[in-house]
């Protein structure tokens, strides 16, 4: 019960010290901007780990953190194989597979009025389907392996860019498309030097949505079968056993792969588009 | 006319490339079929023919290609192999089957409109909770500098990690807890629909500029007024695109959560049919759950329509 008490007495306290920080004078300095968030983090592990060992929650239904962390560290190399085989070698060999296909049809599509108007709307539509349910049929054709995981992120992938950079190669004013005509620019050179840096922003937005998709692809396509190495066959087997902690250590490994995904993505967008207004301060 | 001439040619198109298909995906089994039918196959051996590639077979025994669009539990079912599939879990279970709502009064686990209301049965409860509190956390978030400051950075991030992967979790721990079926699958619907929503509303909530609200000061109006007046109304247009991807969200969330208890619903059907190697069911059960996906943000669509032209905005 002391726990308990504890916990809430932690909460309570963590909760006025960021409201006093938000509200106080430094509240628009870097350092506040992000110790605010990191306590509420730390706070919400705190509270978490106070309340399983004050409660005596059963391991079965919620580990404590603390024990997560023991797991993960006790477990590194079969944590690692598992991200080598699920992230590295499915879903990104499959992402980059799936932008590349999706930007040369892009290019292709883009020279034809009739085709773009046709494949805009079924792409739009595509991308809002389930296609995870793909995964069964395409484990059934490639195998238990990876290139099965990587050809469910290509199928996932790939609609989400093509509408994306489509729309990003209209995404020029008439004054700018006439400039380089008086310039005499071939397609290509006014497809290298205009139309393609503008609709950067577009083509980032698109990789972004996509990098998130592609580990939502790659993990679930191994709910339908894998070889006995992968996080998402981890998860499973793990949950047979009932070893919630290796659960748990398994979605942190996917947490920061997909957060370190998003960030390299952030960081390259900002080299690349730095002329764009989001990216200006 | 215009507008639908190129779309119809890019859907008869893919179903082109799609019975095209069918060929060398299917060669392997069509032959073995042939050659025990008595038919004359090149080359005769089994191991030649399995070193040979499947375009390299549908080239040497291209007279034999018949049997592609009709096989039973082909590698890859012809559209109306699949569509007869569909016609018979749907309208033909339901109507002449033994165990369908015409003869037994309810409705025959056997088909895919069950197992469709199943699934979109959790993903409606599901996406109404997600969207109720993330629009409830939204505007906790506008209003309490501490809530902005703590909470949003976490809200962007949980946007990067793939958390469908808690979804077999969740529903073994529900489980565990008593809470199992339609509860567990529509948490985790909840949970996927939650996030898109905060990051939308709140953008919406502050989509208003300082014209806007200082008019509001001068009018005197309260906290309260400024929400409802203000915030709330310029919000629609931003709460409803992040609920067409919150509703998006959670049916893939109702799907995967049926995947470990195999008690109905598309995601249920998929793995059966992966495991007995029934694709037509898998084909079936995917296009279900794609109309599925395509009428919910159809009618988010349409309400979308409908309210944003009662409010004047111009469509």
């Amino acid at each position: 019960m002391m726990l308990v008490l504890l916990a809430f007495a932690i909460w309570v306290a963590a909760w006025a010290l960021n409201a006093w920080l938000a509200n106080g004078r430094l509240a628009g300095s870097q350092a506040v901007r992000i110790a605010v968030p990191l306590i509420f983090g730390g706070t919400i592990l705190l509270v978490w780990e106070l309340l399983v060992r004050g409660l005596e929650i059963d391991l079965v239904i919620l580990p404590p953190p603390s024990l997560v962390a023991q797991t993960f560290a006790a477990n590194l190399s079969t944590l690692w194989a598992d991200f080598v085989q699920t992230i590295l070698k499915g879903a990104l060999s499959g992402y980059v597979i799936g932008c590349l296909i999706a930007f040369t049809i892009a290019i292709v599509v883009d020279r034809s009025d009739f085709l773009r108007r046709g494949l805009l709307p079924v792409g739009n539509f595509m991308a809002a389907l389930p296609i995870v349910g793909t995964a069964p049929i395409l484990v059934m054709w490639f195998g238990f392996d990876w290139q099965s995981k990587a050809a469910v992120v290509v199928v996932m992938v790939f609609f989400p860019m093509l509408v994306n950079i489509v729309a990003g190669l209209a995404d020029t004013t008439a004054m700018q498309r006439d400039l380089m005509r008086t310039y005499s620019a071939s397609y290509w050179q006014s497809l290298f030097s205009l139309r393609l840096p503008a609709a950067m922003p577009f083509i980032f937005n698109g990789l972004k949505v996509s990098a998130t998709l592609a580990l939502i692809g790659a993990i679930v396509a191994e709910f339908f079968g894998s070889p006995t190495v992968g996080l998402g066959f981890r998860i499973n087997a793990s949950l047979g056993q009932l070893a919630l902690d290796m659960v748990w250590a398994v979605i942190v490994v996917a947490a920061l792969a997909g957060s370190a995904f998003y960030g390299v993505l952030t960081l390259i967008e900002r080299r690349v588009t730095y002329w764009h207004p989001s990216q200006r301060n | 006319m215009t507008r639908w001439l190129p779309i119809l040619t890019v859907v008869a198109a893919i179903l082109a490339i799609w019975y095209v298909a069918c060929v060398p995906m299917n060669i392997k089994e069509v032959l073995t079929q042939q050659e025990r039918a008595g038919v004359e196959v090149f080359p005769p051996s089994a191991k030649e023919r399995r070193d040979l590639g499947r375009l390299g077979l549908v080239a040497s025994n291209f007279s034999l290609i018949g049997p592609s669009w009709s096989m039973e539990r082909a590698r890859l079912p012809a559209p109306h192999q699949v569509a007869s599939e569909l016609w018979k879990s749907t309208w033909d279970e339901e109507v002449n089957g033994r165990r369908g709502i015409v003869r037994s009064g309810s409705l025959s686990n056997r088909s895919l409109i069950y197992h469709g209301g199943v699934t979109l049965g959790a993903t409606m409860v599901g996406f109404l909770i997600g969207s109720l509190l993330g629009v409830l956390l939204a505007v906790g978030i506008v209003y309490n500098r501490a809530m902005d400051m703590s909470v949003m950075p976490w809200a962007i991030i949980s946007q990067t990690i793939p958390i469908v992967a808690l979804a077999p979790m969740i529903i073994v721990v529900l489980y565990s807890v008593g809470l199992s079926g339609l509860i567990a699958k529509a948490v985790i619907s909840a949970y996927l629909s939650f996030f898109p929503v905060v990051v939308g509303m709140v953008k919406g909530l502050r989509a208003p500029d300082q014209m806007q609200l200082d008019l509001l000061k001068t009018y005197n109006a309260s906290d309260n007024q400024q929400l409802f007046r203000l915030r709330l109304p310029s919000s629609v247009p931003y709460l409803f695109t992040s609920l067409k991807i919150g509703i998006a969200a959670s049916l893939v969330g109702a799907i995967v959560g049926e995947l470990p208890v195999q008690r109905g619903g598309l995601g249920a059907r998929m793995l059966g049919g992966s495991y007995y190697g029934q694709t037509e069911q898998i084909w079936a059960a995917l296009f279900v759950a794609a109309v599925l996906a395509a009428g919910l943000v159809w009618l988010i669509g349409w309400i979308e329509r409908r309210t944003l032209s009662r409010m004047g905005v111009v469509a």
